[in-house]
């Protein structure tokens, strides 16, 4: 369980968190929405210690973030940034081998290179693996990414808006292989969307954010209502279900 | 205060530098000593007025010429003595003096005008290929493209056994600046001052290609005109006096800043405050280690980075 | 968030890998190749008594090997910090500030003054400040213009300017019986090398060096990004600050040998790229390191025994860097 308690942010003068509590259980996707600007990717970022914690604590499972060992928490909990950047200069093989850096701290063994293996295996990134990343498109280069993070082994995966740059295709293919990745091999996954219909068709447990605070959460069937669309993001839009789960009318 | 005021103002600081300049030097020569010593009169016309004019035309017809560079180039960082254009010059006249060395001496200056011309041409081609989103580029491209050049001079030099000229020509100072030996420094007044009726077609090449075009400009023609004026000016101050960075990288950019681009109005403001910026720090370095003398490039190039500096972070104003 | 710094250190060509093995051939190729280039360098052209030359010129190719490493090093550890390819500590002014301060010193405590104190102290605090003003130049540098790469670099050159008219300046400030002192030019000097602080420096780099080497592994998880590091439990900000004082070091040594040096980094870094493309910093270390070797002894023979040119091998360094330099530039913009 990742819990989060009495967590406030501030950029500069600006704040961007009030004094937020959260728990986020362990199994399952759970994913993060809100309107842009409500601190979702800050939230993230404060669980995955990119940005320092000013205020509050932040604890999974047993270690705490910001006081435990930084290679510790890195075998627990595992971040996919959002990737505008340029690729890295790496091969497919390169970068998913980083996965197990906190591990062998750069002295690979065999059971490293048979996880990277696996990971790439798992991935079918087969066909790809001594390809530059440059030379991916944006569904594969995201794929070898999230086999980076698979082959870092960890019981939690946090992943911040990797739908941003993918088309329908590719935006299904990376929300099935997570909820693969969280049936099958018990991982936890933390999302950071946009599209509240992805969120709502694969997630477990949905968080709305609303400037700078927790709005809502539960079940995307309890959660994903008109109402909640009006206070949360301020549209007025409809909702409907189909078998069961909810959609909203864009 | 508007342009007029400063205008004056630059005008009156300007003449009593000259003033000042007239006086200060090595040997002691108070106004009075004119009227009682013939010899006086002598050293003032042989040696101090030299002196001053050199370093007034310098200044000024280095800071149009580099508001003009930055007019071309649509960019505000550059300047001929770091992009490429004084190494040139330099280059041109290493030759001269290695394949040609009797020449008459207006044969080697229209040489080193000639390479002047060609690595700016260069540098221009490269600027082309420039994204234009990336503006610092620009300058970042001429000051490497300077160095190789400059780095070209200095290998040519060391296998010709000719390094005492780079000092010369890579230093601008003007301590050797005597009657007889300036003279080709009036050839760059006169282009600086012709340019000026040239002013607005320069402010339209800076709106860029495609507006300069549709105002009916000869855009291609005025580019090379501009070119032409900035390599002569520039080839005549190195082959005098020597390289002086940063006087036509700040002044413009000072007055940009404060007046605008409208160069019909502003560009005898930047030949003023040039000529001035250029004379106080000449005066400054005869002074401050009196009796020796610290060459105007290094003073500039100390005061000039600070101003560089200073423009780099302080945002774009009128930057563009 | 510092993003990629994209534009520039972006791919030259599109990335090329070597089969499994090839690099560590290749690595043993140029350190052979360092060796004959070696030889040629302490017996061409020697007329003199044996006993004298050899220990000499063994000397003099020491010093020349280490200060290759020493730029090299320095350069790789420089371009992974910034993340960037067409960087170098002395592209961003590092040695011209070196030479600032020494030649500060000289005009505040006088030439005798700075004679008379023992050249290791000189050394020591000329590194001391080199690492504080580093810090202090670049550190904020690195985080806070991290995401405009051009106004860095346009920041360090010109910095370097202003460093080095200063110290022009000051050396005009000096009574020009002190000047002498000042050994330390503009340009660099690979035939005078100063070997008399050649044992100290060497104990000094080979330190420094194996610093880096140790960090070859985290550096090459911080050349993945600030976040990605950060994943993989990595500290980037400790790992950049002792990176930069490593560097401090390796450019204070080295130019107190032989001077500035210019594009020298850069041109053996990014042949050393091409020689060895890898991410990984335990073979580009190396690489860069033997081929910094060979250029400076092989070119030094060449220049100097064998062609006989006059002109000194940094000018052609600065020539072939420079373009190295606006080749990668361009090159980049071209993707």
């Amino acid at each position: 369980m990742i819990r989060i308690e009495n967590v406030s942010f501030a950029h500069g003068a600006a704040p961007v968190l009030h004094d937020i509590s959260l728990d986020i259980p362990r199994g399952g996707i759970t994913a993060l929405v809100g309107a842009n600007g409500a601190g979702k990717s800050t939230l993230l970022s404060l669980i995955a210690r990119l940005a320092p914690l000013q205020g509050g604590r932040i604890v999974v499972d047993d270690l705490e973030v910001g006081a435990c060992r930084s290679d510790e928490l890195a075998r627990k909990l595992a971040i996919l940034p959002q990737t505008a950047d340029a690729a890295p200069r790496l091969t497919v093989r390169e970068l998913v081998g980083f996965g197990r850096y906190p591990y062998h701290k750069g002295r690979p063994g065999r059971d490293d290179h048979a996880k990277v293996e696996a990971a790439i295996a798992a991935f079918e990134l087969g066909a790809l693996a001594d390809r530059p990343l440059d030379t991916l498109s944006g569904g594969q280069r995201q794929r070898a990414q999230v086999a980076m993070t698979y082959a870092q082994d960890t019981d939690y995966v946090l992943l911040d808006e990797p739908l941003n740059n993918l088309d329908i295709a590719g935006s299904r293919a990376l929300m099935q292989l997570l909820q693969h990745l969280a049936r099958e091999h018990g991982r936890t996954i933390v999302v950071v969307l946009h599209d509240l219909n992805y969120a709502s068709a694969y997630a477990d447990h949905l968080v709305t954010m609303r400037a700078g605070r927790i709005a809502e959460a539960g079940h995307p069937t309890e959660v994903v209502t008109a109402d909640m669309l009006r206070d949360t993001f301020g549209t007025e839009a409809g909702v409907h279900h189909v078998n069961g789960a909810p959609v909203v009318l864009v | 205060m508007t342009r007029q005021t400063a205008g004056v103002l630059w005008l009156t600081g300007l003449l009593a530098l000259a003033a000042v300049s007239l006086f200060v030097g090595v040997i002691d020569m108070a106004p009075g000593d004119l009227f009682a010593d013939p010899e006086a009169l002598r050293l003032l016309a042989l040696s101090r007025f030299p002196r001053t004019a050199a370093v007034l035309i310098t200044g000024a017809s280095l800071a149009v010429a580099g508001t003009i560079m930055q007019m071309l180039v649509r960019n505000r960082f550059v300047e001929p003595m770091t992009a490429g254009t004084g190494q040139g010059a330099a280059l041109g006249i290493l030759i001269a003096v290695i394949v040609t060395p009797a020449a008459p001496l207006m044969a080697k200056m229209a040489l080193a005008s000639a390479t002047a011309l060609a690595s700016t041409l260069g540098f221009l081609a490269m600027v082309r290929r420039l994204p234009p989103t990336q503006p610092l580029l620009v300058p970042l491209v001429g000051l490497v493209y300077g160095g190789i050049i400059g780095a070209g001079v200095t290998f040519v030099a060391y296998q010709y056994d000719l390094l005492q000229y780079i000092d010369i020509w890579m230093t601008g100072e003007f301590s050797g600046v005597l009657k007889g030996r300036y003279e080709l420094l009036w050839i760059a007044a006169l282009v600086a001052v012709l340019t000026y009726f040239a002013a607005d077609q320069f402010a339209i090449a800076g709106l860029g290609r495609t507006a300069s075009v549709s105002l009916g400009l000869n855009y291609g023609q005025v580019v090379l005109i501009g070119l032409v004026a900035i390599s002569i000016v520039t080839a005549l101050t190195v082959v005098t006096v020597g390289m002086i960075p940063f006087v036509g990288l700040v002044v413009p950019n000072i007055v940009s800043r404060r007046f605008g681009d409208n160069l019909r109005a502003t560009l005898p403001l930047t030949a003023l405050m040039g000529g001035a910026l250029t004379l106080a720090s000449d005066i400054l370095g005869r002074l401050l280690r009196y009796p020796f003398e610290i060459p105007v490039g290094t003073v500039f190039g100390v005061l000039g980075a600070l101003v560089f500096l200073w423009l780099l972070y302080s945002g774009p104003r009128h930057a563009k | 968030m510092p993003s990629d710094l994209s534009l520039t250190g972006a791919a030259p060509a599109p990335l090329r890998r070597l089969l499994p093995g090839q690099n560590a051939r290749r690595l043993a190729l140029l350190a052979l190749l360092l060796a004959v280039s070696a030889a040629p360098y302490m017996t061409l052209g020697s007329r003199g008594n044996w006993g004298f030359v050899l220990p000499f010129r063994g000397a003099k190719l020491a010093a020349l090997v280490l200060v290759g490493m020493a730029v090299s090093t320095s350069t790789v550890l420089f371009q992974t910090i910034t993340r960037n390819r067409i960087l170098t500590p002395s592209i961003m002014g590092f040695d011209a500030l070196y030479v600032m301060i020494l030649t500060g010193a000289v005009y505040l405590l006088g030439g005798h003054g700075v004679m008379r104190l023992p050249p290791t102290g000189i050394f020591v605090v000329n590194a001391g400040l080199l690492v504080l003003a580093s810090l202090a130049l670049f550190g904020t540098l690195l985080g806070r213009a991290g995401h405009d790469l051009m106004r860095m670099v346009l920041t360090g050159i010109i910095f370097g300017t202003l460093f080095r008219s200063l110290t022009s300046f000051l050396q005009r400030m000096i009574d020009p019986n002190e000047f002498a002192v000042i050994q330390v030019g503009s340009y660099a000097r690979f035939t005078q090398i100063d070997t008399d602080l050649l044992a100290i420096s060497a104990v000094v780099l080979l330190a420094a060096m194996a610093a880096a080497w140790a960090m070859r592994h985290r550096l090459d998880v911080i050349a993945l990004g600030h976040d990605a590091a950060i994943n993989l439990g990595e500290d980037p900000r400790r790992g950049q600050i002792q990176a930069l004082v490593l560097i401090a070091v390796m450019v204070s040594v080295s130019t107190a040998l032989v001077g500035p040096v210019a594009f020298l980094g850069l041109l053996v870094v990014s042949l050393a790229r091409l020689i060895t493309p890898t991410p990984y910093h335990g073979v580009l270390l190396p690489s860069a390191g033997l081929t910094a070797g060979i250029v400076l002894v092989g070119g030094q023979t060449l220049m100097e025994r064998v062609l006989a040119l006059s002109t000194p091998l940094p000018v052609i360094i600065d020539l072939a860097g420079g373009l190295v330099f606006l080749i990668l530039l361009l090159k980049g913009l071209r993707r």
